[in-house]
């Protein structure tokens, strides 16, 4: 490779870390804890979990369900209704002033069986939310996260050209050369290499699944405007169907899985809310299978009727939204893996740091580090 | 001091393609397993990058062959 495309590699290397790493590092730190958020709440107590009964114990109807909550909350309305991804013994109602997305919302867990309100847990406070808000958007909603997103395309630029630097730099060491014995420049700088070359996938594949996940939202609103409207167009000029006017929940979800054999709920989106239209609860299936479990078929049923208006497959986008989310979670192959991420995590740290370090001190023994290329043993100047 | 010869590409980027490799089969292997084999296999290949980095990074204290 020739000086001045070291030059121009390098430069891009340093400019695409330099802004990113802070965020990055930020990310990284508060990511640790959110591996191991069903532990964490575990440990904690505020993981509800629903008291064992026979299998065979009979389910209270889903509308009785709904009643329950709403009693808890009479000034709220009912976003969404979901059960834990291991148990179907519980559900989780939803509930927030008004149908439009928000903060604000209050959950209550009710026994599927014995229709006990089991526990209300606060997701919107300690520290497990903070981490959760500072990780996903900064506290600052859809503009926090699409600059994250930002932030993770600088990362995979960062990453990228690191690689292309990582050959002018090993031309003349071994595989894993950490010269501990010279300045602690050359050593951080090796160990920069050495962890960046071996965490290059995975970083790269968490980096892209998480900026993907930033564009989450405006994938759902695209999809709403370019194949929901269709759907709805029978119904324009409707206001969204009042609660006194809705046919039963239940009836409405038998109808839903009758639609979709060999499937089983995830959540349940009312009338009005993000997730739904102002004339249907959708009903969000997922699959029995490893990977189909990830993916999501909604079925919309019309929420005066109680019959299916459609069951609209997922475009590819959303598909691939869906499944870029455990490859950046780290959540599917129990907790070998958990920990694994987590030791990624701290490599990926220590990349970073080590990056900053050395353009901090870049200029004190300048020259020694750097690659020289095969043409001119001169250095390249300017990384780092 | 003699003056040490350039790495040729593959002695460059053998280990690095892989431990690159192993990473995506263990990324990717897991998604299709729930508990089974899959999951094993992911644990085992996304364990190399760890190892390798701790091994080289932390573990092998003495030698700084190939530096000069």
């Amino acid at each position: 490779m020739h000086n001045k495309t070291i030059r121009i590699w390098a430069w891009l290397h340093k400019w695409s870390s330099l802004v990113c790493t802070v965020f990055m590092l930020l990310l990284c730190i508060t990511g640790l804890p959110l591996i191991f958020h069903h532990e964490i709440g575990h440990l904690l107590g505020t993981e509800v979990e629903a008291p064992p009964m026979p299998a065979d114990t009979p389910r209270i109807s889903l509308d009785k369900v709904l009643q329950i909550a709403r009693a808890q909350h009479p000034d709220r309305v009912v976003q969404f209704v979901s059960q834990p991804e291991d148990s179907e013994d519980l559900w989780f109602v939803t509930m927030t002033p008004t149908p439009a997305p928000t903060d604000d919302f209050r959950s209550v867990a009710v026994d599927a069986r014995t229709g006990a309100v089991l526990a209300q847990p606060r997701f919107d406070e300690g520290f497990m939310w903070v981490m959760f808000k500072l990780h996903v958007d900064l506290f600052a909603g859809l503009a926090g996260k699409l600059f994250l997103g930002l932030m993770g395309l600088l990362l995979l630029v960062a990453v990228v050209s690191g690689v292309v630097l990582y050959a002018p730099f090993m031309r003349k060491l071994d595989f894993g050369t950490v010269r501990r014995d010279r300045r602690p420049r050359l050593k951080w700088l090796d160990l920069h290499n050495l962890l960046g070359i071996v965490t290059l996938v995975w970083l790269f594949v968490v980096g892209a699944t998480g900026m993907i996940n930033t564009w989450a939202d405006l994938m759902i609103k695209y999809w709403q405007y370019d194949k929901l409207s269709v759907l709805l167009a029978p119904y324009q000029g409707q206001a969204t169907v009042p609660v006194g006017e809705r046919a039963s929940v239940q009836r409405s979800l038998d109808v839903a899985l009758r639609a979709a054999p060999d499937m089983r709920l995830s959540f349940v989106a009312f009338p009005g809310t993000a997730f739904s239209s102002p004339h249907h609860t959708t009903f969000f299936l997922r699959g029995n299978q490893p990977l189909t479990s990830r993916l999501l078929q909604p079925v919309l049923v019309d929420a005066r009727t109680a019959e299916v208006t459609a069951s609209p497959h997922l475009p590819w986008y959303l598909t691939g939204l869906l499944v870029s989310q455990p490859l950046h979670f780290g959540d599917y192959g129990g907790m070998p893996m958990k920990i694994l991420w987590a030791l990624l995590d701290i490599a990926s740290i220590i990349v970073l740091g080590s990056g900053l370090y050395l353009w901090l001190r870049k200029g004190q023994n300048s020259g020694q580090h750097l690659p020289k290329t095969p043409q001119a043993e001169q250095p390249a100047e300017g990384i780092a | 001091m003699k003056k040490p010869s350039h790495r040729s590409t593959t002695a460059i980027w053998g280990w690095p393609l892989l431990i690159g490799l192993s990473s995506g089969v263990g990324l990717v292997s897991g998604l299709f397993s729930d508990g089974g084999a899959g999951d094993v296999l992911a644990g085992i290949c996304l364990a190399v990058p760890v190892a390798v980095g701790t091994w080289f990074g932390w573990l092998r204290r003495s030698s700084t062959t190939g530096s000069r």
